[in-house]
């Protein structure tokens, strides 16, 4: 079983490969679409790399769920998550930082749930 | 001007491998200003080439149920020029294929010359999709009229017209 850092390495140079950027920008902390300038079309390319990458299956919606918090998703009110859709958030995503999202759930920072560490515990919790 | 970028199919493995010929020749227009003097195929006109190879093998895997639209190439190398005269074979291998979309590398090659190499990401979109119009019919990687290259290389067995066979009309 692979080591989280041997995880982390494995997603950087995958994140190089599918976005084009250089390793020292693929931080942990770095989110794919604000700082690595990923599109929509990237996460299929990304979720194919780490298929092969780590020898895994990645259902449709399991790493990037689709249609968060869209406007007739019923969470979203007055621009912002309400708590039942912060569960869900927690129940589709669980290997997203949803505490930090909670403290200003505003919905166009949704997409900040997408960091690489959020990748590398998905993956961690697939290869265990 | 029709969109296609491949003058017919010469082999058709479903689901893994296809392979297209296209003949590079002086009469299109563009290469007479790429470049004036020194006419050599566009490398995006080979990028088409290329997605509409491997664009119709995923199509076809799953029986044409979606649009197949190029997404992304993430990866493309040039080796050297293909000029009028070449007939370039485009080789695309199905690499991933799914609900959402897949993947295909593709080489070209002017007889033992490499001319190209790339990684293509295609996505699925289903006509009823509420973004289909607001799709450029250009990212379209075929529409079904594209499909008739498919039948002028009789594709599933790769023969040519002409070649022997029961569909050649020149077959005993």
């Amino acid at each position: 079983m692979p080591s989280s850092d041997e995880i982390f390495e494995k997603v950087q140079e995958t994140l190089v490969d599918a976005l084009g950027v250089n390793d020292d920008e693929v931080t942990p902390t770095a989110t794919l679409m604000g700082d690595l300038g990923a599109e929509s079309i990237d996460f299929l390319d990304i979720v194919f790399r780490l298929e092969k990458c780590f020898d895994i299956k990645i259902p449709r919606g399991e790493l990037f769920p689709e249609n968060l918090a869209s406007a007739d998703s019923g969470f979203v009110v007055a621009g912002k998550v309400t708590p039942e859709g912060l569960e869900e958030l927690r129940r589709r995503m669980p290997h997203a930082d949803i505490d930090s999202f909670a403290d200003d759930p505003t919905v166009s920072r949704i997409w900040d749930l997408f960091t690489v560490g959020m990748i590398c515990r998905f993956i961690e919790a697939r290869v265990k | 001007m029709r969109w296609y970028w491949i003058d017919r199919f010469i082999e058709f493995e479903s689901g893994k491998l296809a392979r297209a010929v296209k003949n590079v020749s002086l009469a299109e227009e563009h290469l007479h200003d790429h470049f004036p003097g020194f006419p050599v195929m566009p490398g995006s006109l080979m990028i088409e080439g290329m997605a509409q190879t491997g664009g119709i093998l995923l199509g076809e895997h799953f029986k044409f149920a979606y649009n197949v639209i190029l997404a992304k190439v993430p990866k493309v190398t040039f080796h050297s020029w293909a000029c009028p005269g070449d007939q370039i074979v485009y080789t695309a291998r199905l690499m991933d294929a799914r609900e959402e979309g897949g993947s295909a590398t593709v080489e070209a090659t002017v007889g033992d010359r490499a001319v190209a190499s790339a990684e293509i990401v295609f996505a699925h979109l289903k006509s009823d999709d509420p973004q289909f119009s607001r799709i450029d019919q250009k990212n379209f990687v075929f529409r079904m009229n594209l499909l008739d290259i498919l039948t002028v290389g009789k594709a599933g067995d790769g023969r040519q017209p002409g070649s022997n066979g029961p569909d050649s009309g020149q077959g005993e």
